[in-house]
């Protein structure tokens, strides 16, 4: 199965979301809050069977949106899907899919600490790279770096 | 020595200052603190191994900081590893000897500019002894490093004062 053809099997079973197809870098968009529901469908459905998370990235789009992008593969059928979220820079909560995938664990937390993307239902959303007294997100696009971190001077 | 040259005849005596002796003794057994923080850890290791085999200088890697004189700060120094840097230094007995290992642990290396989370230089947190350039150093300009900083225990003294000032600890 193509993307296409997931988008209109998808499309089929969530007649109520608002799933749209990107044909231009072939993947899926899923509202922010519909993302685990239609994460446990695509991760069990006999036809697409997508249960390894081969990667789940944080993005900032630095037009006001923030991204969470989800590489899926399928051992059984070898194929694989691009799922993309959409949400606002000033709220940007999104499902957790910890819990379909536990891959997403840890990815999920990365891209709490680096992004700042804010994933609901998490069961340990902690900062997983940078110290826990971090301030700020250090991947987004208007991030500046402090001028102090506990006393260290952090400019050159 | 001159005049006493030869005097004994079972041979069993040299003359030399108890500086001398203590700090020959200490220059070729500085033992070093085992820890790497990235690519500059597998050159350290180059170092400790066979080929370069940095034991002839009687180096000896320890766990622990209390038994080190040595730290080799091998790798990219990262504001959360900081502290830590620091509070190893402040566990190791006096005197002690910091060695600043490649570019990373000098001045920042390739993150001088965009590296929001890495310390520029570990001088900001301890004191650095010797810094050796290089990204990574070869082996080579470890041991010579190495050797600066046996050079600069030969020199310590414990009463002589060094510009103006009685020495403490550090040499």
């Amino acid at each position: 199965m193509n993307t296409k053809d997931m988008f209109d099997h998808l499309a089929a079973l969530f007649p109520d979301l608002e799933l749209q197809l990107d044909e231009d870098v072939p993947c899926i968009i899923v509202p922010p809050d519909a993302i685990r529901e239609v994460g446990l469908q695509l991760r069990d459905d006999e036809q697409l069977l997508l249960d390894s998370l081969m990667c789940l990235s944080g993005v900032d789009f630095a037009d006001g949106t923030l991204g969470v992008v989800y590489h899926l593969h399928s051992m059984l059928h070898n194929h694989k899907l691009t799922v993309k979220v959409v949400v606002p820079v000033e709220n940007p909560h999104v499902q957790t899919v910890e819990r379909v995938w536990r891959t997403a664990d840890w990815h999920e937390r990365e891209a709490y600490d680096l992004i700042g993307v804010i994933f609901d239902g998490h069961r340990d959303l902690r900062r997983i790279l940078n110290p826990y007294d971090w301030e700020g997100h250090p991947l987004r696009k208007d991030y500046e770096v402090p001028e102090f971190y506990n006393g260290m001077k952090v400019p050159y | 020595m001159g005049l006493l040259d030869k005097q004994f005849d079972d041979g069993n005596i040299v003359l030399t200052s108890l500086e001398g002796v203590l700090n020959w003794a200490r220059l070729c057994s500085l033992w070093q603190m085992s820890f790497g923080l990235a690519c500059c850890a597998i050159e350290m290791m180059a170092a400790s191994a066979s080929h370069n085999d940095i034991m002839r200088f009687g180096v000896l890697p320890r766990p622990s900081p209390r038994q080190c004189d040595v730290m080799i700060v091998a790798g990219t120094v990262t504001l959360k590893m900081a502290s830590r840097v620091k509070r190893l230094y402040e566990q190791m007995a006096e005197p002690r000897y910091v060695v600043s290992m490649g570019s990373c642990s000098n001045c920042g290396g390739p993150y001088w500019e965009h590296g929001y989370h890495v310390l520029k230089g570990v001088d900001r947190v301890v004191p650095v002894d010797v810094y050796v350039p290089g990204c990574p150093p070869r082996p080579e300009a470890l041991l010579e490093g190495w050797m600066r900083l046996q050079e600069k225990v030969r020199d310590f003294s414990l009463v002589k004062p060094q510009n103006g000032k009685p020495q403490n600890g550090r040499a």
